[in-house]
């Protein structure tokens, strides 16, 4: 178990890496910077000397080497560098927009799972029926849904036509406001879960052991419940883990169309005005929190399958 | 009770399959004594495996008992309700498989898939049940049992996986134990310790086996009687030495010749092993009158035409040849 998680974190470190460099890649071809920016909205001209010192005190002139060490140095202290458009800490923008993500993504996935893991069994218990057919029907039309029309969709049937829940924001951080960005992020991962856990279990239900099960005089329940269960969930969990890890990266599109004040919007907002250091704070902490729910999947398998802890 | 202990009388076994519906097995009837081991050999494909299925009610889409009567200690069970069923299986028969690898949850510790048969058939909780289960490996001869009754199927080598399969099925003292290749996966000095522990345990138990093989020598080795089945129908039956001696079907005869023997070669001088030429046809292309004429080296009109009746034989048992005697 240790060895796993040790592994796993000695990952963690060069993956980082790799991505704050890829961002500054980006953003150095990007046109444009957050001074460009602010003198080219058309409202404003900058004087060339403010302009010139600005330049040097944000360090945009510095070679993108330099820059990039500086970053890396600062970084590992824990400093994430300050936000050039609201001049403070990113870290502290960063803590106060994580929560509302945490939510947000854990609300998806918990209604992801409840729904689609549950579809999913219920189809390949009973493949042909009425419930298969429909649950499948179910799943590949959440596959092929955007977020952005079926949140829309959301909005105008709860909020607009029944009233029964607000359409946007975050209220007090109470559920009524969660329900609609949840589902409306939960439901591509719900539908593939769905079908992911009827393949599953459609595959272990013809396994030997199950037939050797049976052979034993069990109920199809038991047979069900005694082995069939662990051995499909070893298949769904592969699944919920790239889901789930990737769902803050996702969640960009929900949370900037529910007005959700979460890490997606936060990076969305930077990246127009050029808001570097913000960005880059942004794209870590969503990269962190996938190389986290991978840790965890992994440390999960190893608590589900035996042979993988002898490997 | 006297009687037979399974009485299979004119079995058939459907397989639908497109948009038709096939005879998989037919005609396919025998008898097994209490305590009796009864042997059923044939290539791949020719039904032996379903028809082990069929007697323990696991016949699953596409196949389906098309008729007959199984009849297990004088009581009909071809029809008996799912719950009925589950009440005779593992407790009345059991059934190894021929996949030790797969045929064991890889998730589950082994003594605990030994436990279940005890929770499932009388009544014990689970603690009480991992007792026997420990128990149920030593008689299996599986060595230091208390410590391998919490591994797992992967850390367990294939004989001791087949051993532990053997355990699970005679863990309840079935009356019958169906054995469908339960060697064939196996290294051939582990076979050999699988087949005489089976033999021993089944010997002490007074348990009746069904050992379902393509291997004629490990058949009549371990059974009194053998039946020989070719594309779904049993084509010879007799007594095991009987069967190496006087082969009545040129199936029998073709399988009895294609076996080296030692010391052989010393009598006939080197020469190659015959084998019977062509392959079994396929389950839809079944050819009229007796399925074997295509192969067989003494075919004539008849044999394309009609479907030889089963013949007995002067001593015991059964031929379908119209060419016998």
């Amino acid at each position: 178990m240790l060895l796993v998680l040790g592994r796993r974190l000695a990952n963690v470190i060069p993956t980082l890496l790799a991505v704050i460099a890829l961002v500054f890649l980006l953003f150095s071809v990007l046109p444009g910077s957050f001074i460009s920016g602010m003198n080219e909205d058309g409202r404003s001209t900058i004087d060339p000397a403010v302009m010139e010192r600005m330049r040097k005190e944000m360090g945009l002139d510095d070679p993108l080497l330099e820059r990039f060490g500086k970053y890396v140095a600062a970084t590992v202290t824990g400093d994430l560098g300050t936000s050039f458009r609201t001049r403070e800490p990113v870290t502290k923008m960063l803590s106060n927009r994580i929560w509302p993500s945490l939510k947000l993504v854990l609300a998806a996935m918990t209604f992801a799972i409840a729904v689609g893991v549950t579809l999913g069994f219920l189809a390949a218990l009973r493949p042909g029926s009425w419930i298969d057919t429909a649950s499948m029907v179910g799943a590949i039309s959440g596959l092929s849904l955007s977020q952005f029309w079926f949140g829309l969709m959301l909005m105008y049937l709860f909020a607009l036509k029944l009233q029964w829940l607000p359409s946007f924001g975050y209220g007090d951080g109470g559920l009524r406001h969660l329900i609609l960005p949840a589902i409306a992020l939960g439901v591509g991962p719900m539908a593939l879960l769905a079908r992911t856990t009827r393949a599953a279990v459609l595959d272990v239900l013809n396994a030997d052991f199950v037939r050797t099960a049976r052979s034993k005089g069990m109920s199809e329940r038991r047979v069900v419940e005694w082995h069939v269960l662990r051995n499909a969930l070893v298949l769904v969990i592969t699944i919920v883990g790239l889901q789930f890890g990737s769902l803050m990266g996702q969640a960009v599109v929900v949370e900037k169309l529910f007005a959700w004040p979460g890490v997606g919007s936060l990076m969305v907002d930077s990246v127009f005005q050029r808001d570097m250091p913000t960005v880059q704070g942004c794209i870590l902490m969503i990269v962190l929190f996938f190389l986290a729910i991978n840790t965890l999947v992994d440390l999960a398998y190893v608590v589900i399958d035996p042979r993988i802890r002898y490997q | 009770m006297t009687g037979p202990l399974l009485k299979v009388d004119n079995l058939r076994i459907s397989l639908a399959g497109d948009g038709a519906t096939y005879s998989a097995v037919e005609n396919v009837s025998f008898e097994i004594g209490r305590g009796e081991a009864f042997g059923l050999v044939g290539e791949s494909g020719c039904g032996k495996s379903i028809t082990a299925l069929a007697v323990m009610g696991l016949l699953r889409r596409p196949l389906s008992l098309g008729g007959g009567r199984i009849v297990l200690d004088g009581k009909e069970i071809q029809d008996a309700s799912a719950a009925e069923m589950r009440r005779l299986r593992g407790k009345r028969i059991a059934m190894i498989f021929q996949e030790p690898m797969t045929a064991l949850n890889p998730l589950s510790p082994v003594g605990k898939q030994i436990a279940e048969m005890f929770v499932l058939h009388e009544g014990m909780g689970w603690n009480e049940a991992m007792d026997r289960a420990e128990d149920a490996l030593r008689q299996v001869r599986v060595p230091s049992p208390e410590r391998r009754i919490k591994d797992y199927p992967h850390q367990l080598s294939g004989g001791m996986r087949q051993r532990v399969m053997i355990a699970i099925a005679l863990a309840c003292g079935p009356d019958l134990l169906v054995a469908d290749e339960p060697t064939t996966a196996l290294d051939v000095t582990v076979q050999a310790e699988i087949i005489d522990l089976m033999a021993e345990l089944c010997a002490a138990k007074g348990t009746a086996i069904l050992m379902i093989s393509h291997d004629l020598g490990l058949v009549a080795n371990m059974c009194k009687r053998v039946a020989v089945m070719y594309a779904g129908r049993i084509v010879e039956s007799q007594a095991a030495e009987a069967i190496f001696a006087t082969p009545s079907h040129p199936y029998t005869r073709g399988l009895v010749d294609s076996l080296p023997r030692l010391g052989e070669r010393s009598k006939r001088g080197r020469q190659r092993l015959r084998e019977i030429s062509g392959v079994v046809p396929s389950i839809a292309a079944y050819p009229a009158g007796c399925r074997f004429n295509p192969r067989c080296p003494s075919v004539t009109e008849v044999c394309r035409e009609v479907v030889p009746e089963a013949t007995p034989l002067p001593a015991e048992g059964l031929v379908r040849c119209h060419h016998h005697g």
